[in-house]
């Protein structure tokens, strides 16, 4: 049958592939929605953006509005998660510090995410003298565990939001390139790859057009598992002070600063705890339902 | 002669998402000490589940023997406990993996792994004795004992399975399972396991049942065969029944399908279609989808097992019919 | 083997001097004039010009580097710590057995906790076990080591005040850290345990155990483990990087004197010698791990052990296998 269509009709080949990329991803969907407990991850997810993008609107008080005669408020109907050592509404600082940490753990496995892929799709691509090159870099880097990686280099950029995004975005390479090498090995030499060089197709062209969209899913897959990584090293760096300065609301320094009040007011953690904890399950549960639907074979 | 293995009326099903799926039913036959019979059919015809029965290794959670009876020397193996089981599995009844690649344990010397059987079977032997025997049984099956501490990947698939035999021989089983042992080999090493086979069996009077979809390996060892299709038996009956009586439609178009050297014009007729859905199957014949000979009845009314002659057994309409009008 | 961890050392040697360049590159980058930060801000320019000059640092970037390496090399020596003047080697190596100490009680943890958890769940699947393992699994997976610390601190010491809460004199004070440290590892592997097992479980050869009249538990705790346990290795190694990393919050939310303690007071005090100093020492433990874990591996797959020697038998196969593990290595990372 497809073979008949193929020789009648020379457009088919094209018709086909578009028919199957899409369903690949229409399929996916089918089976995350059939998939109750990604799909909570996902819905935490987008209520946790919303959050932080309407943090003006839904937030009761300024993520700074100090106040020390109303300081360590318990919980109550004004302040439902209670108000710090300043007196600032902890639940407010609550959603502006979703906008900071979901920001960094985004941006931060994005940059991560791009640079890994294209260094992947080099090394892959090309093989030989420049993967070799790539991959060693690849080792040194995956030599030092990721939040001391992201430590020495904030240490050395200094505090700030772009240096702490681009101090976890470093230590994310490694991953991305090691998956975008993998899965590229694995097409570079299927048959339609060889028809594209041999009708003249350049380099890039193949690699964007034809290469990439076949490792797009595993990329997927790591960053969506990869932003929850990002986040606690993100809240981890501000917890041990290079990170996000005060007064920005970012729930690793609203922890570390609410500490050593913990014997006493228990609300002070609790709440920037359960956000972040909030934040990476649901991310963790997304991103594992994400790869069951993208890879069943991996089930 | 006295019925060594009796399996009446087998039932096993399997609980699935697509709802229930009856892997074996209604099973009945019997082998009697040193025979071999032959359980044929294609692949999900529920020959391994009814194996695995006679062993009470249907891989649970979700398969269970419904009803039905093992009778082994007149003792009924699915009432029996779990205790007393471990104690016939690999010593008087012992069972041969279909692929060998995967059957043996890679992390496990393959001596270790004759030599376990051994162990669990015969307290009293030292771990000397055992280690020994051990070598024997790959000496036996045509390994070097100086291989004993060599791991299955070192192996090429037929030494392999000539491990799996060792294993299932060790302890003179008095009934070997043999789950077509040699699909996964090449044609070559097929012949030499199946002579190995057949040659261990002679000298230790074992019975045997050989699961097979190759009729041409039936021909060649089996006393009796059993045609199995979607967990029935269709057709049961001495090798010369099978071969020369065929009755079942479903046999016959098994030997049609398989090329046939002396006539050389005569094509392969291929049976239509495909097995049914072992959750969904016809209410009739299960085989009446398939059938180019069936009757009307055959869509609705299924068919009882007929003893067409003495010993060979038929589950058809057609035939039945056919017998009643002669009279 | 031998020659197989020879290879593997000599291997290390590159990597490791990318690690210290990194680090180099990053000190040299790093804010302040180191001179000034010795001698404090209060000192005579002449004072900081002569120290600049015998600190080498009016030196070009790659005579730096390589008075720097050779410094590692030879003497041992990271460069002087800003606050205390001491070597930062000294410093650091002080308060290496600590960290030691605390990272391998986090292991210690999330083995004993991960892997007998993830056989029972595996073992009996859609149990109730199983159900409250997965989730409480999902739930470590979803805690940062500080969270974690602080919901410890919370619970243990001041509401059932049972344990203390900081400090490093006895056992006791190791408890609350090893868990914090231990949990989100001990998910990690749990799960990791459960699937593998339950991969294993439903092969071939654990039905042969079963044929031969084994009984279960030899053919779960046994047949089955050996092999599950080989994924587990590389998990637990990739964890002990995050064990590394995680200690350092630990030590911080303990007030444990590690080597993590040590890092996170220098990063206040701008003491950048003593930071990189500290990431250079733990990357090369991280590297010996990943080393011991490789060496480990092929204790227990004995299909890697003859890759390793280098057999000659079946080396088909066995370059077979070997590219099969790579990927599955690669899928894992």
């Amino acid at each position: 049958m497809a073979e008949e269509t193929r020789k009648n009709n020379p457009n088919a080949v094209e018709d086909i592939s578009m028919y199957k990329k899409q369903s690949q991803f229409v399929q996916a969907w089918d089976r995350l929605r059939k998939n109750k407990v990604a799909i909570a991850g996902l819905v935490i997810l987008v209520i946790l953006i919303l959050g932080g993008i309407f943090a003006e609107q839904l937030a009761p008080y300024g993520y700074d509005d100090q106040d020390v005669m109303r300081r360590f408020t318990a919980p109550c109907r004004e302040f439902p998660f209670g108000t710090d050592n300043l007196g600032r509404c902890i639940y407010s600082r609550i959603l502006y510090g979703a906008r900071i940490s979901l920001l960094i753990g985004f941006v931060a496995t994005g940059m991560g995410a791009v640079a890994g892929t294209i260094l992947g799709a080099f090394a892959g691509y090309y093989g030989s003298k420049t993967d070799n090159i790539i991959m060693r870099f690849c080792d040194v880097l995956q030599a030092i565990p990721s939040l001391l990686l992201a430590i020495a280099i904030a240490a050395a950029l200094g505090s700030g939001l772009f240096n702490m995004m681009l101090a976890i975005s470093i230590g994310a390479i490694p991953r991305y390139a090691r998956t975008v090498r993998a899965s590229i090995l694995t097409v570079k030499d299927q048959e339609f790859i060889e028809a594209a060089h041999a009708i003249g197709a350049s380099d890039a062209r193949i690699i964007l057009k034809h290469i990439f969209p076949n490792c797009l899913a595993p990329i997927i897959v790591q960053v969506t598992l990869g932003v929850a990584g990002s986040i606690i090293n993100a809240a981890s760096l501000s917890f041990i002070g290079l990170g996000v300065q005060a007064p920005t609301a970012e729930w690793g320094s609203m922890l570390s600063a609410g500490r050593q009040y913990v014997r006493d007011y228990w609300f002070v953690v609790m709440f920037p705890g359960l956000a972040i904890m909030t934040t990476i399950l649901s991310l963790n549960l997304f991103g594992d339902g994400l790869r069951d639907a993208l890879d069943p074979k991996l089930k | 002669m006295e019925k060594f293995l009796d399996i009446r009326d087998l039932n096993v099903e399997f609980k699935s998402d697509r709802g229930t799926v009856k892997a074996v039913n209604h099973v009945s036959f019997h082998i009697n000490k040193g025979e071999t019979i032959g359980l044929v059919g294609e692949t999900g015809a529920g020959k391994t589940t009814t194996a695995l029965s006679i062993m009470k290794l249907v891989p649970g959670p979700h398969g269970k023997i419904k009803s039905g009876e093992v009778l082994f020397e007149g003792e009924d193996l699915l009432k029996k406990s779990e205790k007393d089981m471990r104690k016939i599995r690999g010593g008087k009844i012992s069972m041969i993996f279909q692929d060998p690649m995967t059957s043996l344990n890679p992390v496990v010397t393959v001596g270790d792994q004759i030599a376990e059987v051994i162990k669990l079977h015969n307290e009293k032997k030292s771990r000397q004795e055992m280690k020994e025997k051990a070598k024997q049984m790959l000496e036996l099956v045509g390994i070097p004992a100086s291989r004993y501490g060599d791991y299955p990947h070192q192996f090429s698939g037929g030494m392999k399975q000539r491990v799996v035999i060792a294993i299932a021989l060790a302890c003179n089983p008095e009934l070997l399972i043999a789950d077509e042992p040699t699909t996964a080999l090449d044609v070559t090493i097929q012949a030499q396991v199946l002579e190995l086979m057949a040659k261990l069996k002679k000298e230790l009077n074992t019975s045997m049942i050989l699961i097979t979809h190759d009729l041409g390996v039936v021909a060649g060892e089996c006393d009796h065969v059993a045609i199995m299709y979607a967990g029935e038996i269709v057709e049961y009956g001495s090798l010369k029944d099978i071969y020369k009586e065929t009755k079942h439609p479903y046999t016959i178009g098994l030997f049609r399908s398989i090329p046939n050297v002396d006539k050389k014009d005569t094509r392969l007729i291929p049976i239509p279609g495909l097995m049914p859905d072992p959750a969904n199957l016809p209410k009739g014949c299960y085989f009446a989808p398939r059938c180019q000979n069936k009757l009307p009845e055959c869509d609705t009314c299924h068919p009882e097992t007929l003893e067409v002659s003495p010993g060979h057994f038929v589950k058809c309409l057609r035939v039945q019919k056919e017998v009643e009008s002669h009279g | 083997m031998l020659k197989y961890t020879l290879k593997r050392l000599l291997m290390m040697i590159p990597v490791l001097l990318g690690v210290s360049f990194v680090v180099f590159l990053l000190m040299y980058i790093s804010p302040g004039d180191p001179a000034k930060m010795i001698l404090g801000e209060m000192a005579e320019a002449q004072e900081v010009e002569a120290l600049r000059e015998s600190l080498g640092l009016n030196n070009g970037f790659w005579e730096r580097f390589f008075t720097y390496m050779k410094d590692i090399v030879l003497y041992g020596d990271l460069g002087i710590s800003y606050t205390t003047r001491e070597p930062v080697f000294t410093e650091v190596m002080e308060r290496f057995p600590v960290t030691l100490r605390l990272a391998s009680s986090g292991v210690l943890v999330a083995l004993l906790i991960g892997v007998p958890c993830g056989i029972i769940a595996a073992t009996r699947q859609y149990s109730i076990f199983d159900h409250v393992a997965t989730v409480l699994s999902l739930l470590g997976n979803s805690m940062p080591a500080f969270w974690m610390g602080i919901l410890l601190i919370l619970v243990f010491s001041v509401q059932l005040g049972l344990l203390p809460s900081s400090g490093y004199s006895s056992a006791e004070y190791m408890i609350l850290p090893a868990l914090t440290l231990g949990t989100s590892s001990a998910a990690v592997i749990m799960r990791m345990t459960r699937s593998s097992m339950l991969e294993v479980i439903r092969q071939d050869y654990i039905r042969t155990a079963r044929s031969k009249g084994q009984r279960e538990s030899i053919v779960i705790y046994f047949h089955a483990l050996k092999n599950a346990l080989i994924p587990v290795i590389t998990a637990v190694g990739l964890q002990f990087g995050m064990l590394l990393g995680g200690s350092i919050l630990t030590e911080t939310i303990f007030s444990i004197p590690g080597i993590g303690k040590l890092m996170v007071d220098s990063i206040k005090s701008r003491n950048y010698p003593v930071v990189q100093g500290g990431v250079l020492i733990l990357a090369v433990v991280f590297s010996f791990v990943n080393l011991g874990v490789d060496l480990l591996y092929a204790f227990v797959d004995p299909r890697i052990k003859s890759q390793y020697k280098g057999a000659k038998k079946n080396r088909k196969a066995a370059e077979e296998e070997q590219e099969e593990d790579e990927e599955d290595l690669e899928e894992e990372v």
